[in-house]
Order: C-alpha cells, then structure tokens, then sequence
C-alpha cells in the first residue's frame, strides 16, 4: 500500500519535471530523504543502512536509545562524519546543490563556551555565507542578527561573552545562527537537552513558527514524553531503522518496544502519552 | 656609552642602517606571527607548531649540503629557507597522517615527528661541521636565533613573507574562526574542515621559516603562542585578540632585537621570548577581567555584596544584626542609620532583596545544573542572568504578592 504511493508519488514528480522544487515540494517532496546510508566507527556500525524520508513541512524527530546512532545520523546526513554508504538528498536535489538550503544546530556541550566571541558575533557566523571572506559587516547584518536573537528572547545579550551564558541561553544562541542562514530546513542535535522549562517553550514556539512559514524541522529527541506533543513526523532507530511514518501511526507502543527492546519497561510506556 | 644608550640608540633606529633594519624585521615578524598564532591558539593546537618548527632543521641541512655541491658557499637565506619549508611540510604532513590514519593520538604523532627530524637534523649539522667546502660557520643559529651579520636581503625575505602571512590572515580569519569555534558546524556548512586547518598549519609554517633567521627554531612556538595567550587577557573578541595580539608580537619583536643589538653575543631569540612573557607576565597581573589583581578586587567585592545581601535581607525579615562589616557595609549605603533602624530606601532596598531571593530559589530548582556550578550564585541581580520570559515563568510560579506573615 504504502510503496504503491510512492511509486505514484514518483511518477506525478517525473511528469512535474522532477526538477523544480517548488513544484515538486508542492507535490510532498521530501526534504530530506536517506537512501541506505551506513555510517561505521571502526568496524562497528553506528548507524545500517538506513532509508528515510523527511517530508517537506514536517517536524520531524528521530527516537531511540542511547548510542542508536541518532545524532551520528544526522552527522552523516549532513556530511560531517563520512558515510560508508548511502545517498542524501535535499529537496530533490543532491545533497551538494542543496545543502545551503539546511540549517545545523548542534549539541551545545560541542564547542568551548569560553572562546573569545560575543553572543551577537556567533549568530554573525550564521551568515557566513553572504559575508564571504571579505565582505565587511554592515548594519544590516547586524540587524538581521539581532532580529534572530529577539526571536529566541535574548536580544538583551547580543553584546555579552557567550561564556556567561546558561545552558539554555546557549542553546537559543545556536538556534539563533541557524535562523540567522534563513535556511528551510532545520535540523537539531537534542535542542531540548539539560535546557530550562522556559527556554524549552521558547524553543518550541520558534520550531513551530518555522512550520508555520513551511520550513521543515528535524529533531534528535530523547524525551519520549513531549513526542506526540511537538512532532508531526517520527524516524525510530536503533542502528538499524524500526519505523518511520506519522507520529500519530507510528509512535506505538509496539514500534517503541522494538526500538528500545528491554530497555524501557512497558510500565513506561503505559505511562507514556501514546497517540489516541 | 652605558647600556641604556644603546638602548636608546637601538629603540630610536639609529644604531646603524644593520640595526634597524634588524629591528624592523624583527618587528614585522612578530605582527605576524602573533596575529597567524592566535588562530592556532584558539584551535588548541599550539603544539602542533612547535613539531613544525623542530621538522626544519632537516631541510635547513640539506638545504646547505645541495647549494655547496652545485658550487656554492651553501649560505644563500632564501636556498635554506626553502629547504627548512619542504622538510617541515613533511613534518606537518606526517603528524597529520600519523594522527588519522593510525591509533595515535596528535600528541604522540607531534611527539614523534618533532624529536625524529630534529634529531635527522642535528646529525647533518654534525655532518657539515665536518665538510671541507662551503660556510658552515652560523648555521646553528638557525637553532636559537641571531641577527648578526643580516644582510638587506635577508630582512627582504622576512617583508615579504610577514606580509603574505598578514594578508593570509585577512582572507582566512572567517573560515579559521568559524573552524576554530564549532568545527562541526563549519563542516555542516560546506567548509572542508581539513583543508582550513591544513591552511592554517601552512600560514604558521610561513611565519616559522621566516622566523628561523631571527627568533630560531627552538623558540618560534613561543612567538606564535605568547601575543595571543596575552592578548586573550584583555578582550572577549576574536577580532580584538587578533589585532592585540599582533601588535603585542611587533612590540615584543622590535625592542627584542633592540635590545639583543645592545648586548652583542646573546642569542636574539630568547631576548624576544623575555619581553614577550614580560608583556604576558603584566597582562596576568593587570588585566582588567581575567587578570590576578582583578580577581582579587573581584573577591573583595563579592565578600561586601554578600554582607549588603544577608544585612537587606536581616532587615527584610526584621531580625537584628550582628555582624560588624555587615553594620558598616548597611551604613556606609544609607540602609541603616546610626541607631540600626532602617531608613526608607534600606526597607526598599529590603522589599527588592527578598524578591530577589525569592526569584532565585525557583530558578535553582529550575536549573538544577547551573546552580551546581555556580553560576547562580543567587546574588547577582536576577535580571543580569536570566531572560525576561524566563523570569516571567518563576514569577508565575511564585504567584502573586505576598504579605509577609500572613494569606495574601
């Protein structure tokens, strides 16, 4: 059932041309689409060909268990840690011709908090491509960074050493530098990880507000209780994939014992808040 | 004439045409060798350098052994700074190498490169010490630095090589800051990671064959690390640290060969070092923020701002105080008046004290992590640290005002 829709799927994106990707977004093209991406540290999978397909205007969130490859996934994804296998593809597009259009936001705890840069000059990084080499900041940049940070409520910081940051002050910077790129899709290593209550709501209304404006957002996410909340769109792995679809359909308690197996006790998952 | 004269003399650029010309040089080098090192201060790979630096010993050898067999004298600069280039390429390449393709980490792959090639490097100097043709005579201070005997075109080279490292940091600092800061990133965004790295490594190979004259090779690292690890005491800004720090390599440069010109017979290179950690050595001292002596005022001041807190909030609850410096820090800020009662602006002052702390419980129960380390100190006014929503959200959770020793 489901692969004769997307043969149909295909065969509409071939008679569109299958080339502009405003027409063939308007079609559901994915954003982000995995085919048999492996991903090995030594000799030892991390992640195993792993097919996947992010639809454009989703907010999308990848499950699993600690060392499930989630955040290698993404890595992979995006070309930072090499791929032993697999193709990605943006918008129809290869992921080379495409990747301007995709924003990273990183784990925090990735960087060394007590670098030299004020907060408004991280968010400045975002436009690193507009800037160039050369090209000198003007206002306008500036602007258009403090715009960023008033959406993630810390304009009042822009001019302060991120050093003095909290954690979650250091996440909305980081979110701040991916909106900064004006990218449409977004994708976001554990944004909600050790932040505080407000920052997490900060957050989600600015993932949400990209929705709104048809941008897709993609999450690594360990807090199985906000799933089915925040998300529209679940990828479950565990090295291997286990399923991906709709959240509503696909975040099972079934599928959830696959991918966790005995580490999450079906008293959790009785807990757990699970599509009606 | 005394020391001091010389000095002078030396400082004024009138010590003679071979002098200045020593100090200019000296100078430039060190713009730009504190300005290219502070990128590979902020990427923590300073070590790195330093294997680059021993891994041209080797080149400078052979260098000299080629130039005598085509029938030179062997002591032509650029012949051995080309040869001091190609063998610390090799070295560089090879620390790469090792630390990626084996089990080794960089520090032992530096560890290894550096003590192999300087080692090669010693042996051939042993050899040509021995050779009957060519001018060895001053070779070895390729090892600690000198500038006697420098001739126009030597300080030539040193130009035009500063100047090329300058302008390679006016087109790289984006892409080595943006590498040095979330490399990850970086690589997100399309920058090959690698490759920005391999061109900060060559621009710090640059300044370190140009500074083999000068500084020499044993010491180079020093002039690479030093400017940016003090000009990080003075400013937050990657710009700023970049600037201050190339400014202080030219000051350290210029009065370093200033001074070895009036003390004849003292390596110049450890003469550069010195007054660049004397710059440093000021800098730990006086630095406005990270600085020793700040930090102590800075603990004399959070001592008072702990007896004003615990005073307000003694006077918040009306409970008496006791403690002597808590009294005079209350008065000495018209809290209190002489007889301990408190004034007006004391109960006001008071009233905020209290929400303050208030504030502050919920938001270490919020932040659990953060208050464990230390960054909520409870003291600080809550507005510096915390966002507005993020103070609106404890406020809800205080829920209204409350009256003191009673409902609401």
């Amino acid at each position: 059932m489901k692969d004769q829709q997307v043969i149909e799927q295909t065969v509409v994106e071939l008679a569109a041309g299958g080339e502009r990707p405003s027409a063939a977004e308007a079609g559901g093209v994915a954003a982000l689409q995995l085919a048999e991406m492996t991903v090995s540290y030594g000799e030892k999978p991390a992640i195993f060909s792993v097919d996947a397909r992010i639809p454009a205007r989703s907010m999308a969130a990848i499950i699993g268990p600690n060392g499930a490859g989630k955040s290698t996934l993404l890595k992979a994804a995006l070309g930072i840690v090499p791929r032993l296998s697999g193709k990605v593809t943006v918008f129809g597009e290869p992921f080379q011709q495409a990747r301007h259009r995709i924003a990273y936001v990183p784990q925090r705890a990735s960087v060394d908090w007590d670098f030299p840069t004020r907060v408004i000059d991280v968010v400045l990084m975002g436009l690193y491509r507009e800037l160039g080499l050369l090209r000198l900041v003007r206002r306008r940049h500036r602007e258009m960074a403090l715009a960023c940070l008033d959406r993630v409520g810390m304009a009042d910081f822009a001019e302060r050493q991120i050093g003095q940051l909290s954690g979650g002050q250091q996440q909305r910077v980081f979110l701040a530098r991916a909106l900064a790129q004006g990218a449409d899709l977004y994708l976001l290593d554990e944004p909600f990880a050790g932040v505080d209550a407000a920052t997490e709501k900060a957050i989600i209304a600015v993932l949400k507000s990209l929705k709104e404006a048809q941008k897709t957002v993609l999450c690594v996410h360990h807090d199985l209780a906000t799933v089915i909340d925040y998300f529209d769109h679940v990828l479950l792995v565990n090295v291997r994939k286990i399923a991906e679809g709709p959240a509503a359909t696909t975040f099972t308690a079934d599928n959830l014992q696959a991918t966790y197996g005995g580490r999450l006790a079906s008293a959790h998952i009785d807990q757990l808040k699970l599509p009606a | 004439m005394t020391m001091l004269d010389t000095l002078l003399t030396a400082l004024m650029l009138q010590a003679g045409y071979n002098a200045a010309l020593v100090a200019l040089g000296a100078g430039l080098l060190g713009i730009a060798a504190g300005a290219g090192g502070t990128f590979l201060f902020l990427r923590k790979r300073a070590l790195v350098s330093d294997a680059v630096a021993h891994a041209t010993l080797p080149g400078v050898g052979i260098a000299f052994i080629v130039m005598v067999l085509l029938g030179g004298d062997g002591r032509s600069l650029p012949g051995l700074l080309l040869g001091s280039a190609i063998s610390a390429a090799i070295g560089l390449l090879l620390v790469e190498w090792i630390a990626r393709r084996t089990r080794l980490a960089e520090d032992a792959a530096i560890g290894a490169v550096l003590s192999v090639f300087f080692g090669i490097g010693i042996v051939l100097l042993t050899v040509i010490q021995t050779m009957s043709r060519g001018k060895q005579a001053g070779l070895e201070s390729f090892l600690l630095g000198s500038t006697a005997g420098m001739l126009y075109q030597d300080a030539v080279v040193i130009a035009i090589g500063g100047g090329l490292a300058l302008l390679a940091v006016l087109l790289l600092r984006r892409p080595m800051t943006l590498v040095a800061f979330d490399p990850e990133y970086a690589a997100a965004r399309g920058l090959e990671v690698r490759l920005v790295d391999l061109a900060m490594m060559g621009l710090v190979l640059g300044v370190t064959v140009i500074g083999l004259k000068i500084v020499g090779l044993i010491l180079i690292v020093a002039m690479l690390i030093i400017p940016a690890v003090t000009a990080r005491f003075w400013t937050d800004r990657t710009e700023h640290v970049v600037l201050v720090a190339g400014a202080l390599g030219g000051v350290s440069g210029y009065l370093g060969a200033a001074l070895s010109a009036s003390a004849p017979g003292i390596p110049t290179g450890p003469i550069i070092v010195l007054v660049a950690f004397g710059l440093f050595f000021l800098s730990l001292l006086l630095a406005p923020k990270r600085g020793v002596l700040a930090a102590l005022l800075r603990h004399r001041r959070f001592q008072l701002r702990v007896h004003r807190r615990q005073g307000l909030l003694a006077l918040a609850h009306g409970e008496p105080v006791l403690d002597p410096l808590t009294i005079r820090v209350l008065r000495r800020d018209g809290m209190i008046r002489g007889d301990m009662v408190p004034t007006d602006a004391g109960r006001a002052r008071a009233a905020k004290a209290l929400r303050d702390e208030r504030r502050w419980e919920i938001a270490r129960q919020i932040h659990q992590d953060e208050a464990i380390h230390g960054r909520y100190d409870g003291l600080t006014p809550i507005e510096n640290v915390l966002t507005r929503d993020e103070i609106a959200d404890i406020d809800r959770r205080i829920g209204g005002p409350v009256v003191a020793g009673g409902a609401a």
